[in-house]
């Protein structure tokens, strides 16, 4: 059998194996796992709080695609903790940690959560990234009557009465983007993005938004998670001739892109991009040269000038390293943990309901700024801020919507948004 | 029309990309019939190594220099190494080297992931590369142009080896008649493990050329690999030519998809194709005739 014969056999077997490669490579990339719903009964909770100790769990991917990101998160947390027992506790007790990996797998997250709440017998959990682990944890913590606060910002249109929401909703990130960009004079947009539910729903709105107010989107472009050849998209942006760029491109996409974008001889002096998914954490990997000067829309960045802010990263520095930034998620996640403690302290009580029902109006002086806890629709009132990337990789604040914003997760207060939910 | 040339580009500069990802595997699978599934890692390796040169040298320009012929030993000799070990042993059971070579992708894969990090590095480019050249009026940035340039020189190079050389001489034998060729003195052995250390050798150089276009992570080659052996299916297993003309075209074809629908579309439309076109001319674009009995 000579090779020629035998791989021209081989040919059709080959190009089977590959598409089958890609099939299962974007099954499991964009897998939402809603598997998991747990359909038992609200049990009578465990969770023992008669001794000097409570149990916590953090549920964040510490193995998988999400583990880069996700383990800042924990990073985080466990210096929140650290702080809060150092401190005393939360109501004379020590807080005992579970860590869970959530594997980057949505399923895995709401068996983690399963876990947690009724073996381990948490108080509370603190974690989930990216949304498919968060739809597929809801249910868990609906069925448990448990709670979990979920640190990232998200794309809105949901609200769950065991969930607390301490990342962005639309209304405090991507509307202030908006706002911004008109009030710079942007007369017309071009929206990018990776293709799944976050861009598109965000798009949904920002459409929504431009129809409103007189932007014109003049295209909309969509790329598979983990695209890496940007030559047409580019193309596209750069022929359209936009104002802007909004960018709700996911991960790695966004050096491919990048550096792309500059190669084509624009920068953001010709037409700047907004992003919504680069923090300082992700700078370092797309490299300061392709994004300096761009812009980002978020609530925190590690430049904020503020005591709360400088003992943050401090202690955040401390123990992790001087060579360690922090981003947005993760002050969310730091900042959720407080106020968790400032929930169990006003209800004077770790139980599930007391502390829902002393949730509203719990304020706390995050790096962030202040930020207060909306018993309605447990999201939190946060400050957006519109940053500028500088030379050293970190972000400065550039505008600031001045005051906290009150979260609207289903943008009711907005007329143009009618008709999105 | 200026979008038309920039599309022209964009497809001929994706092509070059793929062609640079394929030509490597055109000799290992398509002269060889081994179906190496780690011919992606040896890419992600190649991109490594300009990671790695680049933090020695510092010097962004001459660490690129520097980095593809190093890049191309290393994939040469990780896949002198893979042939050394395992694929010589399974020359008849083609479908038992797919699975191992699989399993050996996982491993490299795992083993950048411990050695560099999960989080994906970035490799700057070199002042000289960044930015874009005015081409007939067109803005056409000079990384894709040298990826380009580079693929051209990949491809004449092996054809001056296959056409030239001894050993080329001794490959084209190997492929058209084994048994033939070996009754003739030549040395299948020996023979084979130069061409797989040119192929791997191939995908070295891809992954530095990679760098200029993105992030370096573990998982760089999978995201080539499919690609890459679809190229050198449609272009007909056993002859560099067809892999040259099918890279473009599933460049071009690509670039014109993605502009006038998708980009997710656009994959799907050229998968389409593919199949389509497979099931008119399985033996792809340009096939070998040989007078081998098998």
């Amino acid at each position: 059998m000579t090779p020629s014969r035998a791989t021209t056999r081989l040919a059709p077997a080959a190009a089977l194996v590959a598409l089958a490669l890609t099939l299962t490579a974007c099954g499991a990339r964009t897998a939402t796992g809603d598997g998991a719903g747990a359909a038992t009964s609200a049990a009578e909770s465990c969770v023992d709080t008669s001794g000097d100790t409570v149990k916590i769990g953090f549920l964040n991917s510490l193995s998988g695609t999400m583990a880069i990101s996700e383990q800042t998160v924990a990073d985080s947390l466990a210096l929140a903790a650290e702080e809060i027992n150092a401190d005393g506790g939360v109501l004379g007790k020590q807080l005992e940690i579970v860590q869970e990996d959530g594997q980057s797998e949505p399923t895995v997250f709401a068996e983690k959560a399963e876990k947690l709440i009724t073996s381990d017998c948490v108080a509370a959990v603190f974690g989930g990234w990216t949304s498919a682990s968060r739809k597929a944890m809801l249910p868990v913590f609906e069925a448990q009557d448990s709670l979990l606060f979920y640190p990232v910002q998200y794309e809105g249109l949901e609200s769950s009465p065991n969930i607390f929401y301490t990342g962005a909703t639309t209304n405090q990130q991507i509307v202030p983007a908006l706002d911004y960009l008109k009030e710079q004079g942007v007369e017309s947009i071009f929206l990018v993005g990776s293709d799944y539910v976050f861009p598109r729903t965000a798009n949904k709105i920002i459409n929504a938004y431009a129809e409103a107010n007189g932007i014109e989107v003049l295209g909309e472009e969509y790329a598979p998670l983990g695209h890496t050849d940007f030559s047409t998209i580019v193309n596209k942006v750069k022929s359209a001739g936009a104002d802007a760029v909004f960018n709700t491109l996911n991960g790695d996409s966004n050096v491919a892109f990048f550096k792309e974008y500059k190669n084509a001889g624009l920068g953001p002096d010709t037409m700047p991009v907004v992003s919504v998914s680069i923090a300082e954490e992700e700078v370092g990997g797309v490299g300061v040269e392709n994004v300096e000067g761009q812009f980002t829309a978020w609530n925190y960045y590690q430049t904020i000038d503020s005591p709360e802010n400088a003992t943050f990263v401090e202690a955040f520095q401390a123990k992790y390293g001087a060579d360690r930034v922090t981003s947005d998620p993760m002050e969310a996640a730091y900042t959720s943990l407080y106020l968790w403690k400032g929930m169990v302290e006003k209800a004077e009580s770790f139980d599930v309901a007391d502390v829902q029902e002393a949730a509203d109006g719990v304020t706390f002086d995050a790096p962030e700024g202040s930020v207060t806890v909306n018993g309605d629709n447990h999201h939190i009132a946060k400050t957006a801020l519109i940053g500028k990337i500088g030379p050293d990789g970190l972000i400065y604040t550039e505008w600031s919507s001045g005051e906290p914003i009150e979260p609207d997760p289903y943008l009711e207060g907005y007329d143009w948004a009618e008709g999105l939910s | 029309m200026d979008v038309l040339f920039s599309q022209l580009f964009a497809g001929l500069s994706l092509g070059s990309v793929l062609l640079l990802a394929a030509l490597g595997l055109a000799l290992t699978f398509g002269q060889m019939g081994v179906i190496n599934m780690a011919h992606g890692e040896f890419m992600m390796a190649g991109a490594y190594t300009a990671f790695v040169v680049q933090g020695v040298v510092g010097n962004a320009g001459v660490s690129l220099l520097v980095s593809l012929p190093l890049g191309f030993l290393v994939g040469g000799l990780l896949g002198l190494l893979l042939e050394a070990t395992l694929i010589h042993r399974m020359y008849k059971r083609p479908l038992d080297t797919l699975l191992v070579t699989w399993g050996v992708a996982l491993v490299l894969q795992q083993v950048a992931r411990d050695v560099f990090g999960a989080p994906n590095v970035d490799v700057r480019a070199p002042a000289w590369l960044s930015g874009a050249v005015d081409l007939f009026g067109l803005a056409v940035p000079k990384t894709r142009l040298f990826i380009l340039a580079l693929a051209v020189v990949a491809v004449v190079a092996l054809a001056v080896v296959l056409k030239v050389t001894p050993l080329g001489r001794r490959i084209r034998a190997v492929v058209q008649n084994r048994d033939l060729a070996e009754a003739s003195g030549v040395s299948t052995r020996a023979t084979d493990r130069l061409t797989f250390f040119i192929g791997s050798g191939l995908a070295g150089i891809a992954g530095v050329a990679l760098t200029l276009l993105g992030s370096i992570g573990p998982t760089l080659g999978t995201s080539y690999i499919v690609d890459a052996f679809l190229v050198v299916v449609a272009g007909g297993i056993g002859q560099i030519k067809g892999t040259v003309i099918a890279a473009f075209a599933l460049g071009l074809l690509q670039a014109t998809f993605e502009y006038s629908t998708t980009a997710s579309i656009a994959k799907v439309l050229v998968f389409v194709v593919i199949v389509v076109f497979l099931q008119v001319r399985p033996q792809g674009l340009v096939s070998v005739r040989t007078r081998s009995l098998a």
